[in-house]
């Protein structure tokens, strides 16, 4: 049986995507169609029966995040889609934006039409330029066909949809930040309480989606619950867009269903298709930069979120980047660590003031200079920045490097005494010693 | 957010182990202090919103992944807190050895040696040794304004100084900008203070925890004049000091140190220890004359206050087009100066260039204010240094003045002769009061029984009231805190505003409350310094400006009569549209 399963991306590449008509023809707008004869309420429990988690990287359940927006009285509400898809190694929502931009509008539209919002945003990120056009162009369209703007389809609702662009921070994927940015204001993440369910944007109640997870709604009308869950797993629903690069045969977005495994995801031909070269596979890295690293004994794990966090993993964004031998983890993590460094918000201290120095000890190790004592203190830095920081770029900073810790300890030992086995780090003593 | 309006709902937490009961809504922090739990805070104050930023008030929550920053988490009926397990104190310990690795280690020459909220921090946590890297960032000192001295090398990034600049004041000279390892506080491109929107207040000095902005201290320009046998240094105390200089000895918030403070003055070697409340009584005259003349004459209405060098900052940069409302009057201080080197030098017999005027002032834009041009209304500086109440504690703890000993001793007249309507100017309200009290009696000449207008009272942000002045109803508003001030002023551009008198202090709770008063100030303990203003002025004969003696025979030796001829020259002064 085949292990991709085109669902939510089935018209990526098969239609123009701007014209609302190859979307109708596709099947596209039957799902909004539908909603308009639903309750509000009976929409949220669809949605709840699909187990549709977040695709945004927290996977949080989409159908209770959609109920406590329900019961909250004030209006207007917004609909906000995080497309700020600023993780590393992760490339989905580009895909959706680019090749089926009327999906995301038709989910948010369907969203809009559960809470009676009259405006949704999409922050699109700044490096997308050319994709705002487009699905500006999209908008215009959908509107200009009756499905957008004033009475959509001949109905009282009218949703209005507004591109909005990100200016290339990282932190403003986190949805505070996000809004904050909308707003004009510099893209750093609130405090909370308040929640943005209460007080999201210009201080009104505010729904905030990923991409793909909008465009897994009008999919899960269509087909309808029943069937999107048995698609997946039992507690995930339905597929995942996984993005493959790094040391893999054949890098790109896949959809596959949740419940394949990791080493499905790298080595089956129909996707990863094995190495990219001669060198096994050392590890990889789920969910971007912010998610966990994988080892040689958990590739036989499904890949969904139950059994991914039974292992100590996570979806996340839904990054794989396969890395192999030649990669020396400390130099891998000191990568991973100035990402961090340079995207931190600086307001809390942990992640201001911890991944400099997380950067410094590792550098330590590459050079050969750290001693055992620089353990307690990446340790220490870690637990800190996992258990306090604001918000959760500083809490998943260190993941990968805990995660390297513990599978990968013997390499760092290796440092510690001056060998890298992957022949990454001591170079320059290397050739100075050899003239 | 603390819930309000609703009877508040009561809910149970474990904090420790100990059982505390509290209204719904209540913050970790503020529960566990109920229970008698101190939990540590950088970042946070009690008058400001909760940041969270610094995360030193991290608690553990059962059932909670993370850690929760006790300072914005309201408690949850039924959870159990704990706020000293090993991995908090552990957590706490990192935090501020991070922090300290970011920062100087000069705490001997630091300004706030002894009083920062990081070192205290520090040492209650025993960090003997930082196991980080330090980072020095050799940033530049600015040190180019008279008033604020700003050492973002010290800068611990709380946050607190912006809130207080943007949303307290809605000045917004700071901001916070760039971002990661780089992320500070800074003004608009990182131009001086000087070319920024800042008005001087020192409110952001009040607030900061380390010594990354404390005021320019010029206590060594006036060691320098009491050393030079040559001067006569004179010196004035404005009415909010007594009031506060206390603390800065340990006294309880709210005593009385007036007649210390004057014999500590004498000890420190000043020849005469004047009051601005004898200029303040002087204000009274020349502005409660202004009032009425404009009144009379259809001049610009409503009238505002010119007594508070921030405010007049602020309408100077921010509202110029609003300035013909500003009374002509200058400050209590720039009029004491004015008279002390003509008025006094006459009457003392001492040359005018031999006289050094010194100020203690609750203010640092009082330092800015001095150094006008249009305060040489005397042929030389009016005032030549100004002191705030830290500076003048720190001179008394320099000179080994044991203040507890000292007997209280008397100002020296006649500019040290004062009232009571003269020490209420320190607080929010004061110079309303008081112009009342005297403009009631010149209006109906009938005497004033009642002199306390408690309406105009307290540290409410506007307060308004109507007077009865023999059947004309003057309409009188009170701001404290210029985000106040800005609403009062809108009005007056949008033509609602049909008041006669207004009010204006720039600091919150107005003088007691100035950027130049001992740090740590709170709400609670401005109370207690406006409590004990009113005390005072309860407590004199005199509490009417028209009665002071001393103010009158000035008019009979000198000035003449209420804005005459040398009012005019040297009491009344002009404002400019100013650039920033």
């Amino acid at each position: 049986m085949s292990k991709v399963m085109p669902l939510i991306s089935k018209n990526c590449g098969q239609i123009r995507p701007t014209s609302v008509e190859d979307y109708v023809k596709a099947g596209g707008y039957a799902a909004l169609k539908k909603a308009l004869g639903m309750k509000p309420l009976e929409i949220i429990e669809e949605i709840k029966k699909a187990r549709l988690m977040g695709r945004g990287g927290a996977g949080y359940p989409a159908g209770a995040k959609w109920q406590q927006m329900y019961e909250i009285e004030h209006t207007p509400k917004y609909i906000v889609c995080n497309a700020d898809e600023g993780e590393p190694g992760t490339f989905k929502d580009k895909l959706l934006l680019e090749q089926d931009p009327l999906k995301v509008i038709e989910g948010m539209t369907i969203a809009g039409y559960v809470f009676n919002s009259h405006d949704g945003y999409i922050y699109i990120r700044g490096e997308y330029a050319a994709i705002q056009k487009l699905f500006q162009e999209a908008i215009d369209n959908a509107v200009q066909a009756g499905y957008l703007g004033d009475n959509i389809l001949g109905s009282k609702y009218s949703f209005h949809l507004h591109v909005m662009t990100g200016a290339g921070a990282y932190v403003c994927g986190e949805n505070s930040a996000m809004l904050n940015s909308i707003e004009g204001k510099a893209g750093r993440p609130r405090v909370k309480p308040p929640h943005l369910a209460e007080v999201g944007l210009f201080q009104k109640p505010t729904l905030v989606n990923n991409v793909e997870s909008f465009a897994n709604v009008p999919v899960i009308l269509d087909i309808g619950a029943e069937k999107y869950l048995s698609i997946g797993t039992a507690e995930s629903g339905g597929t995942k867009l996984v993005c493959l690069s790094g040391h893999v045969a054949k890098p790109g977005v896949y959809e596959v269903p949740f419940g394949v495994t990791l080493r499905d995801i790298i080595f089956d031909e129909e996707i990863g298709g094995g190495m990219s070269g001669h060198r096994k596979l050392k590890f990889y890295h789920l969910g971007g930069q912010s998610g966990p690293c994988g080892f040689l004994p958990q590739l036989d794990t499904e890949y969904c979120y139950k059994a991914l966090r039974a292992n100590g993993l996570s979806v996340g964004s839904g990054a794989v980047v396969v890395l192999d031998e030649s990669v020396c983890v400390i130099d891998y993590l000191k990568c991973v660590t100035e990402f961090f460094i340079h995207e931190s918000c600086g307001k809390c201290t942990p992640c201001r003031e911890g991944n400099k120095q997380l950067y410094l000890i590792l550098d330590k190790f590459s050079q050969g200079t750290a001693t055992q004592d620089d353990y307690r203190q990446l340790e220490r830095l870690s637990n800190l920045l996992a258990k306090v920081s604001f918000c959760g770029l500083g809490q998943a900073a260190a993941t990968a490097l805990n995660t390297c810790l513990k599978n990968l300890r013997a390499e760092f030992d290796a440092h510690l005494s001056g060998q890298c086995p992957a022949g990454v780090c001591f170079t320059n003593q290397e050739t100075e010693s050899g003239e | 957010m603390q819930k309000t309006g609703k009877a508040a709902k009561k809910v149970t937490v474990s904090i420790d182990g100990r059982p505390v009961t509290v209204p719904e809504g209540t913050t970790i922090l503020e529960a566990a202090r109920q229970a008698g739990v101190k939990i540590p805070t950088l970042c946070h104050h009690t008058d400001l919103k909760p940041r969270a930023t610094c995360r030193l008030c991290v608690v553990e929550v059962k059932g909670q992944r993370r850690f929760q920053t006790a300072c914005n988490t309201p408690v949850a009926d039924g959870s159990e807190i704990l706020t000293n397990s090993k991995a908090i104190r552990e957590a706490r310990k990192t935090i501020l050895e991070l922090l300290l690795a970011d920062h100087p280690q000069d705490c001997l020459k630091c300004v706030r040696n002894q009083n920062c909220e990081l070192q205290k921090l520090a040492n209650e946590y025993q960090i003997r040794e930082v196991a980080f890297e330090r980072s020095e960032k050799d940033l530049p000192l600015e040190n180019t304004n008279p008033s604020i001295v700003r050492d973002m090398n010290k800068c611990v990034k709380c946050g607190r100084c912006v809130e207080v600049c943007q949303e307290v004041q809605q000045v917004a000279a700071i901001n916070t900008a760039n971002r990661s390892v780089d992320f500070g506080v800074s003004t608009a491109y990182g131009e001086s203070l000087a070319d920024s929107p800042c008005v001087y207040c020192g409110q952001c000095i009040a607030v900061c925890p380390v010594g990354a902005l404390t005021e320019k201290d010029d206590t060594a320009r006036v060691w320098e004049a009491l050393d030079n046998p040559e001067l006569h240094v004179v010196v004035q105390t404005a009415p909010a000091v007594r009031v506060a200089l206390g603390e800065e000895f340990g006294w309880a918030p709210g005593t009385i140190s007036t007649g210390k403070m004057v014999a500590a003055l004498r000890r420190l070697g000043f020849a005469k220890v004047f009051d601005t409340n004898f200029t303040a009584d002087l204000t009274i005259i020349e502005e409660g004359n202004e009032l009425l003349q404009r009144i009379k004459e259809g001049g610009v209405l409503p009238m505002i206050t010119s007594c508070s060098p921030g405010w007049i900052n602020y309408i100077e940069k921010f509202y110029p087009e609003l300035l013909p409302h500003v009374s002509t009057c200058k400050s209590p201080q720039q009029m004491f100066g004015a008279l002390a080197k003509t008025y006094y030098p006459e009457k003392a017999g001492i040359p005018a260039e031999k006289i050094f005027v010194v100020s203690i002032m609750p203010c640092t834009a009082k330092k800015y204010e001095c150094t006008r041009p249009e305060m040489q209304s005397s042929g030389y500086q009016d005032v030549d240094v100004v002191l705030t109440t830290r500076e003048l504690a720190r001179m008394i703890k320099q000179a080994g003045i044991d203040v507890e000993a000292l007997s209280e001793e008397e100002y020296d007249a006649p500019l040290g002769i004062s009232t009571g309507a003269a020490v209420i100017f320190g607080a929010s309200g004061g110079v309303m009061e008081a112009a009342l009290r005297t403009v009631y009696e010149v209006v109906t000449g009938q005497e004033l029984k009642d002199v306390d207008f408690k309406e105009v009272r307290g540290l409410t942000g506007i307060k308004e009231a109507t007077v009865d002045l023999a059947g004309t109803k003057v309409k009188i508003a009170v701001a404290n805190g210029l985000a106040n001030a800005k609403v009062l002023l809108e009005k007056i551009k949008a033509g609602q505003c049909a008041y006669h008198f207004i009010e204006i202090m720039c600091c919150p709770g107005g003088c007691i409350g100035g950027g130049g008063q001992p740090l740590g100030t709170t709400v609670a303990i401005k109370e207690k310094r406006l409590e004990a203003t009113y005390d005072i002025d309860r407590g004199l004969k005199l509490r009417k400006s028209h009665e002071n003696p001393a103010v009158k025979t000035l008019y009979e030796e000198f000035l003449e009569k209420p804005l005459g001829h040398k009012s005019h020259e040297l009491l009344h002064t002009v404002y400019s549209k100013r650039k920033y």
